[in-house]
C-alpha cells in the first residue's frame, strides 16, 4: 500500500495545508473585523475544481490497483510477466499525438478560431480512438500468444490496468463528444473554450498515467 | 474591537443569479422525480435511504429471533442467518448510514448553510441519486434470485465469498458486488458537488472559518469518501474478476472435495488490505458528519457559542486525514507482524485524541448553557453519553493484546454498535427533527418525540451493553446457534432473550417516529422561518420551506461566524449570520461588552 500511502498522504498533505493556511490566523468569533477569505483565484472555476477533485479520485482508483499489483506480485510464486506487445509503443505514440492534439485545440478555442479547433479536436479524438484500436490489438495478439487473463496474475493485472485506463479514456471521449456536438450545433468557438480546456486537461492526466502504467509493466 | 467597513464585493460569486441559469422545474415529474434542486434530491435519498433501512431493520429482528428464541421461526436457517447478517451489516453501513449524512444532509445543509442557491452541478446531483436508487434496486434484486443474497459477511471476505458453502454464490455475490461498484459511481457524483459547493459556492462573506461545523464535518467526509471509496471500488472489481473471469486476485488454490478448484495463489489477505483501507475511513465518513451535525444542535439548543470552534475544525481534518492510516487495526488477528500491529495501534490511539477533543468541547459548550431540553437536545447528549461508551471499548480494542482474544467476539458487536451505529442514528434523529421545521414548515410533535427518544435510548444501552459482557465470555458472533460448549455459561441465553426483547421494543418505538413524521407533514404546529431562533443561513431564507434558489432574489451577506448566541450586551440571545453589526440591537445600558 506504500505507492497508495505516498500519494494520498501528498495529496492530503496539499490540501490540508490549504486548508490550515486558511484557518490559522482568523479569528471567527470576530463579527466583520474585516477579515478576508483567501479569495480563491479567479483561474479557479467551478469547473477546474470539480475536475481536480475528480483527477483527485482517478488517482486513487490507479494507486490503488497499482499497490495491488505491487503487492499481489510478492505475495504469490506464480507470478510470470507478460511479454509487452511492441504495438504498445505506437499506441504511447498515438496517445502522445492525442494530448497533443486537444492542447492545439485548447489554444484555438482560446482564440476563438473555429476552423482549427475543428480539426484539432477531430485530430484529438482520432488518434484517442487509434490507441483504444491499438489496445485492443494488442489484447488479441497476447491471447493468441496464449497470454489468457486467468492464466496467471500478471496478465490478469495488465487486463485489468489498460481496461481500466480505457474505460476512462472511453468516458473522456463522451465529454470530447459533447463538445464536438455543440461545435457542430454552431456554437462559437470562444464559448467552448471551458469545455474544450477540461478535455486537454483530462487527457494530459490520462496521459501521464499511462506513462507510468506503462513504465511499470517494462519494469516488473 | 474596531468594526470596517465591509467590501463584500472582492470574494463573492455575483449576488443574483439570473432567472435563466437556474433550471426551474416544470409540473409534478420535473419538481419532484427528475428534479435538479438539491433540496428535492435530499428527500429523495433521505426516504429511500429510510426504506432501505427499515428492510435492514427487520432483518436484525430476524437475527435477534433467532438468538433470543432459538429455532422460533422456521424460514430461519444457518444460511439464511448468515445472509440476514450480511444484508443488515451492508445496508446500515453503505446504503443507509452513507447515503443519508451526505446524500441526505449533504444536500439539504451545504447550499442552504454555505448561502448558495444550488449545488454546482445540479444536473450531476440529479444523476447521482438515480444512481444510487439503481444500486438499491440492484442490492434488492438479490433478495429475489436463486439461491438468494450472499452470505459472505458484509466484510465479503474472500475466499469464502465466492466459494462454495457460502450463501448465495451464485447470483447473489454478484449482485452484491455490482450493486456497490454503481453505488461508488453514483456517490463520486454527488461527492464532486458536495466539495465544490463548499469550495467554490459560497455566498460572500462566507470564509471558511464561518462555516457552521455541519458542513465542516460533511464536507472532510465526503473528501475521505472520495479517497477511500476507490478501495472498495477495485476490491469489488477484482472480486468480480475472480468470481466471474476466473482471475486469481484473491482466490487461493483450494481443494474441494480432493479436487483442486480453478483458482491458485491469489492472497485473501491483500482483499482485506484494499477492503479496511476503504472500510477504516468509511467509520469517519458516518462519524464526521454526525460530529459536525451534533455541534451545531448542541450550540443552538444550548444557545452558546460552540467552545473551541477552530480547534474542532482542526480536529475534524486530523481525524480525516489519521483516519487513513489505522485501516490495519481490523487485522489484528491476520497473522501480521506485531511490529505492524504496533504501528496501526498506535496510529489508532493517537485518533482518540483529536476525537476527545471534540467531546470535551461539546461538554463544555453545554456547561452553564442556557439548555433547552427538545427533542434534539436530548438527542445531542444521548449522541454524547453513546459515542463515549462505544469509544471507551474501542481504546480495548485498539490495543492487539486485548484485541486478539476479543476479535470476531459479541465484544466487537456491542463495541461497534455503539459508536457508529447507535451514536450517528442519534444524530440523524436529532437532526431531523431539528429541520424538519425547515424541510417542510411544521415542527414534529413533542410528546411523540420524547417518547420516541427515551426508549431509544434506553433500549439500546439494553441492547448492547449486555453484548460486551456476552463478548467477554468469547462467545462468538455470526454463529447461527451455540450447541453445547465448555466455555458458554447458561445465562447467556438469558441475556440474549432480554436482548431481543429490547430489540424489539426499540424496533416499534421507530413507528412512532414515522407516524410523527407523516402526522406532523399536516397536522404539526406551524413553525414559522425560526423556531429554534438559529443563527445559521438556512433559517434566514425568505420561505418556508425555502424555495427553488433557496434564497429568493437575492443572496445573504455574511458578517459573522454561525454561534453568535447569548452574546453578552445584545438584546436577542442570537444574532443570524448574515446580519450587519450595525443593526444588532443592543442593551441600552451595557455598552459594548460583547465583540458582535
Amino acid at each position: 500500500m506504500t505507492v497508495t500511502l505516498i500519494l494520498i498522504a501528498l495529496m492530503m498533505a496539499a490540501f490540508v495545508g490549504w486548508l490550515l493556511r486558511q484557518s490559522i490566523a482568523v479569528r471567527p468569533w470576530v463579527a466583520d473585523s474585516g477579515q478576508r477569505p483567501a479569495s480563491i483565484p479567479a483561474a479557479f472555476t467551478a469547473s477546474r475544481v470539480g475536475l481536480v477533485a475528480f483527477l483527485a479520485v482517478v488517482v486513487s482508483v490507479f494507486a490503488l490497483t497499482v499497490s495491488a499489483y505491487l503487492m499481489r506480485m510478492e505475495m504469490g510464486a506464480d507470478w510470470r510477466p507478460v511479454p509487452l506487445p511492441g504495438l504498445l509503443w505506437a499506441n504511447s505514440a498515438a496517445l502522445v499525438l492525442a494530448s497533443l492534439a486537444l492542447q492545439l485545440a485548447w489554444r484555438a478555442a482560446a482564440r476563438g478560431q473555429a476552423r482549427r479547433l475543428r480539426q484539432a479536436l477531430a485530430a484529438g479524438g482520432g488518434f484517442t480512438l487509434a490507441f483504444l484500436i491499438g489496445q485492443l490489438l494488442a489484447w488479441q495478439r497476447l491471447e493468441a500468444a496464449g497470454y489468457y487473463l486467468a492464466a496467471n496474475p500478471a496478465n490478469a493485472f495488465f487486463y485489468l490496468l489498460t481496461a481500466l485506463h480505457g474505460a476512462h479514456l472511453l468516458g473522456g471521449l463522451v465529454a470530447w463528444g459533447r463538445v464536438l456536438a455543440r461545435l457542430g450545433g454552431g456554437a462559437d468557438a470562444t464559448s467552448l473554450r471551458a469545455g474544450v480546456e477540461l478535455c486537454a486537461l483530462y487527457w494530459h492526466f490520462l496521459l501521464l498515467v499511462w506513462a507510468l502504467l506503462f513504465g511499470l509493466l517494462l519494469a516488473t | 474591537m474596531a468594526e470596517r467597513e465591509y467590501d463584500a464585493s472582492r470574494y463573492a460569486p455575483p449576488a443574483e443569479v439570473g432567472e435563466m441559469e437556474l433550471p426551474h422545474p416544470k409540473g409534478f415529474i420535473g419538481k419532484y422525480v427528475w428534479s435538479q434542486d438539491a433540496k428535492v434530491i435530499a428527500v429523495q435519498y433521505g426516504l429511500t435511504a429510510t426504506a432501505i433501512g427499515l428492510v435492514a431493520l427487520v432483518l436484525s429482528l430476524l437475527m435477534r429471533l433467532q438468538l433470543g428464541f432459538p429455532n422460533s421461526l422456521s424460514i430461519i436457517d444457518p444460511g439464511s442467518y448468515l445472509q440476514y447478517v450480511t444484508m443488515h451489516g451492508m445496508i446500515m453501513v453503505v446504503y443507509l448510514l452513507t447515503a443519508i449524512f451526505l446524500g441526505g444532509f449533504g444536500n439539504y445543509l451545504i447550499p442552504l448553510m454555505c448561502g448558495a442557491r444550488d449545488m454546482a452541478f445540479p444536473y450531476l446531483n440529479m444523476l447521482s441519486y438515480w444512481v444510487y436508487l439503481a444500486s438499491v434496486l440492484i442490492l434488492v434484486a438479490g433478495f429475489f434470485v436463486a439461491g438468494g443474497n450472499t452470505g459472505a459477511g458484509w466484510t465479503l471476505y474472500p475466499p469464502q465469498a465466492i466459494s462454495p458453502g457460502t450463501p448465495g454464490i451464485d447470483a447473489g455475490i454478484v449482485l452484491m458486488l455490482v450493486s456497490l461498484a454503481v453505488f461508488i459511481v453514483g456517490f463520486t457524483m454527488g461527492g464532486l458537488n458536495y466539495v465544490v459547493t463548499v469550495l467554490q459556492a459560497r455566498t460572500r462573506g462566507m470564509t471558511l472559518m464561518r462555516l457552521p461545523l455541519t458542513v465542516w464535518g460533511i464536507f472532510m467526509a465526503t473528501v475521505m469518501a472520495l479517497l477511500a471509496f476507490p478501495a472498495l471500488f477495485v476490491a469489488v472489481l477484482m472480486m468480480l474478476m475472480d468470481r466471474l473471469l476466473g482471475t486469481s486476485f484473491f482466490m487461493p488454490e483450494m481443494l474441494s472435495t480432493g479436487e483442486g478448484g480453478d483458482h491458485q495463489g491469489g492472497s485473501p489477505l491483500l482483499f482485506q488490505h484494499l477492503f479496511w483501507f476503504f472500510g477504516h475511513p468509511e467509520v469517519y465518513i458516518v462519524a464526521l458528519p454526525a460530529f459536525g451535525i451534533v455541534s451545531d444542535l448542541i450550540a443552538t439548543h444550548a444557545r452558546k457559542n460552540i467552545f473551541g470552534y477552530r480547534m474542532m475544525v482542526w480536529a475534524i481534518i486530523i481525524i480525516g486525514s489519521l483516519s487513513f492510516v489505522v485501516w490495519a487495526h481490523h487485522m489484528y488477528v491476520s497473522g501480521m507482524s506485531p511490529y505492524f500491529g504496533f504501528l496501526f495501534a498506535t496510529t489508532t490511539l493517537i485518533i482518540a485524541v483529536p476525537t476527545a477533543i471534540k467531546v470535551y468541547n461539546w461538554v463544555l459548550t453545554l456547561w452553564r448553557g442556557n439548555i433547552r431540553l427538545t427533542v434534539p437536545m436530548l438527542f445531542s447528549i444521548g449522541f454524547l453519553f453513546t459515542f463515549v461508551n462505544g469509544g471507551l471499548s474501542g481504546l480495548f480494542l485498539g490495543n492487539v493484546t486485548v484485541d486478539v482474544p476479543l476479535s470476531d467476539t459479541y465484544f466487537v458487536v456491542g463495541h461497534f454498535h455503539m459508536v457508529m451505529a447507535v451514536a450517528p442514528i442519534l444524530v440523524i434523529f436529532g437532526a431531523i427533527y431539528h429541520w424538519y421545521p425547515k424541510m417542510t414548515g411544521r415542527l414534529l410533535n413533542d410528546t411523540l418525540g420524547k417518547l420516541h427518544f427515551w426508549i431509544t435510548f434506553l433500549g439500546t444501552y439494553a441492547i448492547y451493553y449486555p453484548m460486551h459482557f456476552i463478548g467477554l465470555e468469547g462467545v462468538p458472533r455470526r454463529y447461527y446457534a451455540y450447541g453445547e460448549t465448555t466455555f458458554i455459561s447458561d445465562s447467556v441465553q438469558a441475556l440474549n432473550a432480554g436482548i431481543s426483547v429490547a430489540a424489539f421494543i426499540v424496533a416499534f418505538a421507530q413507528l412512532l417516529f414515522l407516524f410523527n413524521l407523516a402526522w406532523s407533514y399536516s397536522r404539526g404546529r406551524e413553525a414559522g422561518p425560526n423556531p429554534w431562533q438559529a443563527t445559521t443561513l438556512e433559517w434566514q431564507t425568505p420561505h418556508t420551506p425555502p424555495r427553488h434558489g433557496n434564497f429568493g432574489d437575492e443572496l445573504p451577506v455574511v458578517y459573522r461566524w454561525p454561534y453568535d448566541y447569548s452574546v453578552p450586551g445584545v438584546k436577542q440571545d442570537f444574532i443570524p449570520q448574515n446580519v450587519p453589526p450595525q443593526a444588532v440591537e443592543r442593551e441600552p445600558d451595557a455598552g459594548r461588552g460583547g465583540t458582535a
